[in-house]
């Protein structure tokens, strides 16, 4: 096997043995790059120069007998909505195309701590909005198990990434369902933490109260481990948070027994795929063979998470995308008479089409005289669907449903429809409006494409999550399975 | 019909954006579909219930107001599409 389709864990291994080096890794990866970028799409930009820098001095430390940390490096691919000191940062949009972070993210600055190598930028839905990666201004990257299929979105560059073996481990951003569903679509491990576990501070803003940073891995052992170098405390951050952060690779145990879990009835019904459903129905009883519990919770408010999701979102992406004036940085319209005409024209050239849909929801929504009809009412259900969850946690420890109601589906078949592209997020958006932690695993195939399983927990319950979803993963081998990329 | 061609360009103009006829057209069709099925959030009672902002708890947090130079001013500066003297261009205001 090629370094490049191997686990972190795997190869940080290797890395101590001596039996390989940092920059044979790289080397790797960036050949695997070469071969599929022009099926995949999965980058914006690659990060070569700075990457083989830092190999070497990995490779140094080695050299000299040095102890490396448990993911240093390793190559990992960063979804560019997130800084890094230099580097272009385009969040898909051709408002950024020429944007050079000043700063770093300080999940980068955390992962250049550890030592892990960032080698480029990954594709993803223009700020972060969509869920197909068809909203990039750089064009969409396509699903390594089906070409004609999207990779999700909108980190669907990153999830893309990892199955096609075009990174080791990367990083994307969860507002609504942003890194499972991708993770679902395409075959691997993604995880939203609890909102506030990861500084947020470097993710470029769409909708603040929901964004949160996450690993997409080839299985939950790197979860663990990427988990482990990015969560903390940080006070760029006001709403990070100060609780403790535990060693998340003391939760892989492969034991369940006694775990009582709850199956989402909404989720099971016929809005969802007979495909996606048979396989979830497998999974509730490789649960339940390992000693899990696992019976059907009905959460009514779920119904109303997609209607609460498009007032709550896009009100903040409102506010946050007020900033892109052609002033400061970014694109600007040529040849303005006023300043009010450049802001217009910058902002109506720059942004693309779903990213305008999204302002003027936002702004109507918060706009004199609806204000009350529209966010006032969201913000209320969002209390329901949060004691919802609550409630429901007092029964049981986590709560399992699809990842997304179908597999992947056809480039075009959701772009003319906006709302039935909203609706793909069904199964995901509740969690970010409740701040919850939630994971997507690989759990079985339909029609051929991967199907994942979301695993719910409670606020800052990501070991339960994590153990969870590591026993399920350790009596399967759908992880296992790659895309042929013929 | 939840939305009006009219809201559209008054929206549009609150939120800085020009757009042009046939965008009107789309977004108003768009919006209205989008806002229309928002109107579910209408069946559910809230009159007893408090608003969320966040899910978790948040609150002020307060630093001593201490300076801490940021490394490398001019990185920001040169972002700027137009800049003269350490200073943004903008088109005449007044």
């Amino acid at each position: 096997m090629e370094p490049a389709q191997l686990s972190a864990s795997e190869l940080s291994n290797l890395l101590k043995n001596k039996e390989i080096s940092a920059t044979d890794i790289l080397d790797s990866v960036y050949k695997k790059i070469e071969s599929s970028e022009n099926k995949i799409n999965a980058y914006i930009s690659l990060t070569k120069e700075q990457a083989y820098v830092q190999a070497k001095s990995v490779d140094k430390k080695i050299a000299l007998g040095e102890k490396l940390n448990p993911l240093e490096g390793i190559p990992v691919a960063i979804k560019d909505n997130l800084c890094i000191k230099g580097v272009r940062t385009t969040c898909a949009s051709k408002i950024l195309k020429n944007f050079i972070a000043p700063y770093n993210a300080t999940v980068i600055d955390k992962l250049h701590a550890e030592g892990c190598i960032p080698i480029g930028k990954t594709n993803l839905d223009e700020f972060a909005m969509g869920s197909s990666t068809e909203n990039s201004a750089f064009g969409p990257s396509r699903n390594p198990w089906d070409y004609a299929c999207v990779p999700g979105g909108s980190s669907g560059g990153s999830a893309a990434c990892i199955a096609a073996d075009e990174a080791i481990i990367a990083l994307g951003s969860d507002t609504g369902g942003s890194i499972r569903q991708p993770a679902a679509f395409c075959g691997v491990v993604g995880l939203k933490p609890t909102y506030g576990r990861v500084s947020r501070y470097g993710l470029v803003a769409f909708a603040s109260s929901l964004d949160q940073i996450g690993p997409i891995t080839k299985n939950v052992t790197d979860s663990a481990f990427l988990m482990n170098v990015i969560s903390g405390y940080d006070s760029y951050d006001s709403t990070s948070n100060t609780v403790p952060v535990p060693d998340y690779t003391k939760s892989l145990i492969p034991d369940i027994k006694g775990l009582k879990i709850g199956v989402i009835k909404e989720l099971m019904g016929s809005g969802t795929s007979k495909g996606v459903r048979d396989a979830i129905q497998k999974s509730i009883n490789t649960l339940t063979s390992l000693g899990a519990s696992c019976e059907e919770v009905s959460l009514p408010s779920f119904e109303y998470a997609v209607a609460t999701y498009y007032i709550i979102a896009p009100a903040e992406a409102s506010a946050n995308l007020a900033r892109f004036d052609g002033v400061r940085y970014g694109y600007r319209s040529k040849e303005n008479e006023t300043l009010v005409e450049m802001y217009e024209k910058t902002r109506s050239e720059g942004f693309g089409p779903e990213v305008k849909r999204r302002i003027m929801i936002g702004t109507y929504a918060l706009s004199s005289g609806y204000y009350d009809a529209y966010y006032l009412k969201a913000q209320k259900v969002r209390t329901i669907i949060r004691d919802d969850f609550n409630k429901q946690f007092e029964k049981y420890d986590v709560i399992i449903s699809p990842t997304a109601p179908t597999v992947a589906f056809k480039f075009g078949e959701k772009t003319k429809d906006p709302l039935s592209m909203y609706l793909s997020d069904i199964a995901t958006i509740s969690i970010n409006l409740a701040g919850i932690p939630a994971i997507s695993i690989p759990c079985g195939f339909s029609e051929g494409l991967p199907v994942g399983l979301q695993i719910i927990g409670k606020h800052f319950a990501e070991e339960t999550i994590l153990r969870c979803a590591y026993a399920f993963e350790q009596n399967t081998d759908y992880h296992k399975q790659r895309p042929a990329l013929t | 019909m939840a939305i009006t061609q009219d809201d559209v360009v008054r929206v549009a103009k609150l939120a800085r954006l020009a757009l042009v006829d046939d965008e009107k057209e789309r977004f108003t069709a768009q919006l209205d579909n989008i806002l229309s099925y928002v109107q579910k959030l209408d069946e559910l009672d809230t009159s007893k219930i408090s608003p969320t902002a966040h899910a978790l708890t948040c609150q002020n947090v307060l630093r001593e107001d201490i300076e801490r130079p940021f490394e490398s001013p001019e990185a920001i500066m040169e972002n700027g599409p137009e800049i003269e003297a350490n200073a943004f261009v903008v088109p005449k205001i007044v």
